[in-house]
């Protein structure tokens, strides 16, 4: 949606130049997008945590294995974007299914 | 324990025999003990909703690993903890994850406790529900139910794997080499056998 990039993409938000905050006044850095970053875990099912995702992101059986399979594979993958608000909704969810999760500023 | 669920046409079904059931309800009565009533004053029936509505909940982690496997921080680096922080950047980073876990924590876990404990006490009224006869019992589940039984299935599973102190993919293929004479051996049979229903049950959630 949004074309420029606010985000540092290097840096936390603490080193931006302050000048730069003027030119997106309408964009506050607290809109740099978050993400939900589920973890790899022995004991979860795979079968399980593609149903996990199929069920409360409404993905695609196909998504959600590609998904299932990073985590396994690479042990974590970003399963969603957002606000922060929404992003805590989602880690929500997903510790009332078992899955671990953390929501983490997309960098 | 050989029963696994399979798909009807209006959910799921498994014969269960009496000694299945009885560890099934065992195995969720524990997993309720461990969950506890969630939040400090539920011992008193009048409790304003008032009060409920904006009680905090705990800003810890909890202590117990089957706890704290289930109530995780939501900030941080996830499983394996954060790497000891080297430079007062990551330092700075660490503690500000710290404090936001708290303060997810005292937002939400009491809810997550609620909605693990209403699945909880739903599995054990259904398990309460059956009338075994000589042969055992066949549990049946509509959809709405299979997914409560999904979860609580996890969760028991969750449980069980914080008790066996399972870490890695390596420790579980691990356990199923223990010898018969190994404390752990009972534990180890129950969480393979939830892994066998929880795997059926989810074949006939998923479309």
């Amino acid at each position: 949606m949004d074309p420029v990039s606010v985000a540092p993409t290097e840096k936390p938000m603490e080193t931006e130049n302050p000048e730069t905050g003027e030119e997106h006044a309408e964009v506050p850095a607290a809109n740099v997008p978050w993400v939900t970053v589920v973890h790899n875990d022995p004991v979860n099912l795979m079968s399980y945590v593609s149903y996990v995702f199929q069920a409360y992101f409404g993905y695609s059986k196909d998504k959600a294995k590609k998904l299932m399979m990073d985590v396994h594979h690479k042990g974590r993958a970003i399963v969603s974007t957002g606000s922060r608000e929404e992003m805590e909704r989602d880690v929500q969810a997903m510790h009332s299914y078992g899955l671990w999760a953390t929501l983490q500023q997309d960098r | 324990m050989a029963g696994y669920f399979e798909a009807t046409s209006d959910g799921a079904a498994v014969a269960l025999d009496e000694v299945e059931i009885s560890i099934l309800r065992s195995l969720t009565v524990q997993l309720l003990e461990l969950i506890g009533p969630g939040d400090a004053d539920s011992g008193s029936e009048e409790a304003d909703p008032l009060d409920a509505l904006f009680a905090e909940g705990p800003s810890e982690p909890p202590t117990d690993p089957a706890l704290a496997r289930l109530f995780p921080d939501a900030y941080g680096e996830g499983p394996g903890g954060t790497p000891e922080a080297k430079t007062p950047e990551a330092q700075a980073e660490a503690a500000e994850a710290r404090s936001a876990s708290a303060e997810f924590r005292r937002y939400t876990e009491t809810d997550l406790r609620a909605g693990k404990r209403d699945a909880g006490l739903a599995v054990v009224r259904s398990l309460d529900a059956l009338r075994p006869a000589e042969s055992g019992a066949v549990l049946t589940l509509g959809p709405e139910d299979s997914r409560v039984w999904l979860g609580v299935l996890n969760d028991l599973r969750l449980a069980l794997g914080a008790r066996l102190e399972i870490t890695d993919d390596e420790d579980s293929g691990e356990l199923y080499q223990l010898p018969d004479s190994d404390p752990r051996k009972p534990m180890v049979m129950a969480f393979l056998w939830l892994g066998g229903l929880q795997e059926t049950l989810v074949e006939t959630l998923l479309p």
